[in-house]
């Protein structure tokens, strides 16, 4: 059950409010981003029920919701809303929140695939198509996975092997480092990291 | 001759290197140069913004400071996710001074927000009467359907220089190269790109739906100007075609392709033999038909 | 309308448009123009042969298209009075078009009514009382809805097409039909708060009508069509009135019409199908419908010229445009100029028999004030002592309700308040340089006796409480 009470009923709308500037209790719940959404069938929470959900802070089952993880940040929804919210921000921001509050991921995939694309960035300052597809594959344990597709790239000359690298790495990597520290942005997630 | 800065991004080394290689066929003939931004870094999209502010927009600005550096006033950014970011970058930080004094600290480098972001087909658009000029092929009786995907016609922040519903860009350059530009329902449908590794059931199902709408326009190909999209609905062909059970067998090419085949290049040089679909259905159909009388001769540049 | 037209205490201004209103109440002076309608009114005898003998065929407004008419033309069979105009932007005649007619509608009229020379007539005349009904029009939503093929697709159609498609006499005589093939629809798509409800694209507020007006056509529709199935994507149902309610109930139960909770994102063309992409809020998925025609309740906004005549009247609007009444609760057919009243979507979006009670509401107020021969007006109005006043007239410019004039006063001229006109609103009396305007019943001396006497009480109390 979903207690509300004075306390903490705008706690979620005020969290993201501060963190992206959006107001979510603007929304009046009329369903055009789920209507205009690629992959809300796919989704656990519908779009206008996480704003829903955010609006009367029912924030656990928001952040370990599949819905932002599978939002594809296409900004369908955002360019359609009568009220003008930008939910693809806000979707973001509950991502950052989730991550930073340590929620599993209801989507390993999906998650993995961002942390292995980042890991290759931070290595290379630019990322290898290949190292990511083949690590991914290998971590969702289908190693042969597009095995044909790769084969056919390579034959065409449409896979550079080693990748571009960036000279200045030092540099990337102490970008990576610094902006880790965006966990600070949430005092609550500050306190768990500190455990 | 104008020279623009250059940020290739990394699908552009990569799977799409036809997009590279035709782009700058196409500017060449245009008469514009292109520099590659010094030292580019890769501007995180799609996986930085969905985790850290900082680490996507650092990623970004490093790269804007790196062209600022080397005094490049614009940078033509071919990846619709790139130039998405980057032209994102940009608004952020000239909103937020705080910001862009923190972002400059974490990349160890200053950024005044100087430099403009643009689209290659922005540029194309722009240059449209030279580029009609220079078509000495025309691609007469081939029917395009031009696909933008999200981040060309979305957010209005970014894509301020066409509507986000029904965006016409694209098509007017098809429609300039003498194609016929076919109106259709999918111009700007989500393929699903960013899922294509991770979660390739949707960005299959994703790709079908809008291969399928194409087809029912009667396209003989798709014209894309994002190297994500490319590789998607490409390389994910095959798989729709099995999920949906039917053939599509619609090549997705690059609108610089199509460029650069309206000026009469070679379909190898252009890159045109590096699709998973194979365009010679395409090619086929321009060399049977007929020339027109008084074959205009290239612009002289 | 036709009882209206017979009444002997009625006259009837026809294609004709108030130019200029001056004075106030009791004492309006207002200019008509009586459009040339290149019909005699008193020799025409209705009988339409000039109407059938036209040649020039053109797209009919009354009917948005879907049908046309002439260039000489009555707009629809029960228009009063029933005499024909001549669209003299269309007419060959007036046109010079290469096509001749040989006037063909002159030829015809055996009652010579038929007047190719008439020109505008301008009508002065004296008003009691004025009541604006100036009506509604719809959301421009091809400009905004670029998501539902910005009229882009021809049987994507709105609610007042649907309208005139189920009138007998209208474009399809009664057949509920495509526009793009003329094929009976089976799936039929009602989408409401096109442009209302929608801060981005339309207007914020709610329309009003549409909920009910939306069950009344998909009712219609089965009614019509025995094997359509209506869809009505809604966000809320707003059936507030006597029997409304059980009105939309009778749509889902008894005609089996579907409403979906959700508004549409996206219409597009499949084949000769509309896919129309909406959710199902209620249920918590997106759904979709290939549908044969949809029909659009596009949001009630005011008339494009209605700035142009709240500025004619001197009466306020809205930022939307909508005039504004004199109180929300208390007042709400008057608008703050007093003798101009308010009656129907002019003041805001409102149904039939809300028009209907605000009419004659309206028409009992002004009754009032045209049976008495003098006006009960409130006390506290302005009023200039001539003496003192230097003749500046600043007052004139700052009065919101054009309520001074000036007078000649000792061989000078100096400012008038007309008593009838004035609203106490006090903006003059605080303006006047030479403080010779005073608020009747809010004079400096009035005020400062109020501000000093509680402070005198306290005074007396301090005293009398004091210890000796």
């Amino acid at each position: 059950m979903l207690q509300l009470n004075a306390e903490t009923v705008h706690t979620c709308r005020d969290t993201i409010k501060r963190l992206s500037g959006e107001d979510v209790s603007r929304c009046f719940q009329c369903g055009k981003c789920t209507a205009g959404c690629p992959v809300a069938i796919d989704m656990d929470v519908t779009p206008n029920q996480v704003m829903r959900l955010a609006q009367i802070n029912g924030r656990e089952r928001v952040l370990a919701s599949s819905t932002i993880w599978l939002c594809l940040s296409c900004e369908t929804c955002s360019t359609r809303c009568p009220a003008d919210i930008d939910i693809a921000k806000v979707m973001d921001t509950l991502r950052k929140i989730s991550v930073a509050e340590g929620y599993p991921s209801p989507e390993p995939a999906i998650t993995g695939f961002h942390r292995l694309f980042l890991a290759s960035v931070e290595k290379y300052g630019r990322l290898n198509e290949l190292e990511l597809s083949i690590k991914h594959n290998l971590a969702i344990m289908k190693p042969t996975k597009d095995i044909r597709l790769a084969v056919g790239l390579f034959s065409k000359g449409k896979i550079n092997p080693f990748g571009g690298k960036v000279k200045d790495r030092e540099r990337v990597k102490k970008i990576f480092a610094e902006s880790q520290r965006f966990v600070k942005v949430y005092p609550e997630s500050i306190e768990r990291e500190a455990e | 001759m104008m020279e623009y800065g250059y940020y290739p991004g990394c699908s552009l080394h990569g799977t799409a290197k036809e997009f590279d290689l035709s782009i700058k066929e196409s500017f060449t003939s245009l008469g514009l140069g292109l520099k590659e931004v010094e030292d580019w870094n890769c501007c995180g999209a799609s996986s930085a913004h969905e985790t850290s502010e900082e680490l996507a927009l650092a990623l970004a600005v490093r790269i804007l400071s790196q062209a600022e550096k080397a005094g490049q006033k614009t940078i033509v950014a071919p990846c619709a996710a790139c130039y998405s970011r980057l032209k994102m970058a940009n608004v952020e930080v000239a909103h937020d001074a705080g910001l862009r004094k923190r972002i400059s600290h974490i990349i160890g480098q200053d950024y005044q927000g100087n430099v403009a972001v643009r689209h290659v087909t922005e540029i194309y658009k722009e240059n449209k009467d030279r580029l009609a000029a220079s078509v000495t092929k025309p691609l007469a009786g081939l029917k395009i359907a031009s696909y933008y995907g999200c981040l060309l016609a979305r957010p209005k922040a970014v894509v301020d220089w066409d509507d986000a519903e029904n965006p016409t860009t694209m098509d007017e350059l098809v429609t300039s190269l003498g194609a016929q530009a076919l109106d259709w329902s999918h111009k700007t449908e989500c393929c699903g790109a960013s899922f294509s590794i991770s979660r390739g059931d949707i960005a299959v199902r994703l790709v079908g739906d809008i291969l399928g709408a194409a087809k029912l326009a009667g396209a003989d190909a798709i014209a894309v100007a994002c190297p994500l999209c490319q590789a998607n609905l490409d390389m994910r062909q095959s798989a729709a075609e099995r999920r949906n059970k039917t053939t599509y067998k619609l090549p997705i090419i690059y609108i610089s392709q199509l460029i650069g085949l309206a000026q009469g290049k070679d379909a190898k040089a252009l890159g045109l033999d590096k699709h998973m679909v194979g365009a010679e259905k395409v090619l086929e159909k321009l060399s049977a038909a007929p020339i027109p009388h008084g074959e205009k001769k290239p612009v002289a540049v | 309308m036709v009882e209206s037209s017979k009444d002997k205490n009625i006259t009837m201004h026809t294609y004709s448009e108030v130019e200029q209103v001056k004075g106030y109440v009791g004492n309006f002076d207002v200019r008509i123009r009586k459009k040339a309608r290149s019909v005699e009114m008193s020799k025409c005898t209705g009988c339409q042969v000039c109407v059938e003998a036209c040649p020039q065929v053109v797209p009919s407004e009354w009917d948005l298209g879907l049908g046309t008419r002439k260039a000489i033309y009555t707009p629809f069979v029960q228009a009063v009075p029933n005499v024909p105009v001549i669209d003299r932007s269309v007419c060959r005649i007036f046109t010079k078009s290469k096509e001749k007619c040989g006037a063909a509608c002159v030829r015809a009229c055996a009652a010579k009514a038929v007047n190719l020379k008439q020109e505008d007539e301008i009508i002065n005349e004296k008003f009691g009382a004025i009541v604006v009904a100036t009506g509604y029009s719809l959301h421009p939503w091809q400009k905004a809805y670029g998501e539902y093929g910005g009229g882009r697709y021809k049987d994507v159609i709105t609610a007042l097409h649907f309208e005139r498609m189920l009138q007998a006499s209208g474009p399809t005589s009664g057949h509920v039909v495509r526009p793009s093939d003329g094929k009976e629809p089976k799936n039929v798509v009602f989408i409401q708060c096109v442009g209302s409800r929608d801060e981005s694209k339309g207007v914020p507020y709610c329309s009003g009508i549409c909920c009910m007006y939306t069950a009344k056509q998909a009712i219609l529709l089965k009614e019509h069509c025995q094997d359509a199935q209506a869809y009505v994507f809604y966000i809320d149902l707003r059936a507030t009135k006597k029997n409304y309610e059980q009105f939309v109930l009778r749509a889902q139960r008894d005609y089996g019409v579907i409403y979906t909770r959700g508004r549409v994102s996206k219409i597009y063309q499949k084949s000769d199908k509309l896919v129309v992409r909406g959710a199902d809020t209620l249920a918590g998925v997106p759904v979709e419908v290939e549908a044969d025609l949809v029909v659009l309740a596009t949001a009630v906004v005011p008339q494009p010229d209605a700035v142009a005549v709240a500025r004619m009247l001197a009466i306020p609007h809205d930022q939307f445009a909508l005039f504004t009444e004199a109180h929300p609760k208390l007042r709400p057919v008057e608008s703050v100029t007093r003798g101009i009243f308010l009656a129907g979507t002019c003041q805001s979006p409102m149904d039939i028999p809300e028009s209907v009670a605000m009419a004659s509401a309206a028409a009992a107020k002004v009754m009032g004030i045209l049976s008495h021969s003098e006006l009960m007006l409130e006390p506290t109005i302005a009023e200039v002592n001539a003496e003192r006043c230097s003749g500046c007239l600043t007052c004139t410019k700052v009065c919101p309700f054009d309520a001074i004039t000036t007078v000649a006063y000792d061989g000078r001229t100096v400012s008038n308040v007309i008593a009838s006109v004035c609203q106490g609103c006090g903006t003059c009396a605080a303006t006047c340089p030479a403080s010779a305007i005073i608020l009747k019943g809010f004079t400096n001396e009035e005020i400062y006796a109020q501000i000093e006497a509680p402070f005198k009480r306290m005074e007396k109390e301090v005293t009398a409480g004091a210890p000796a």
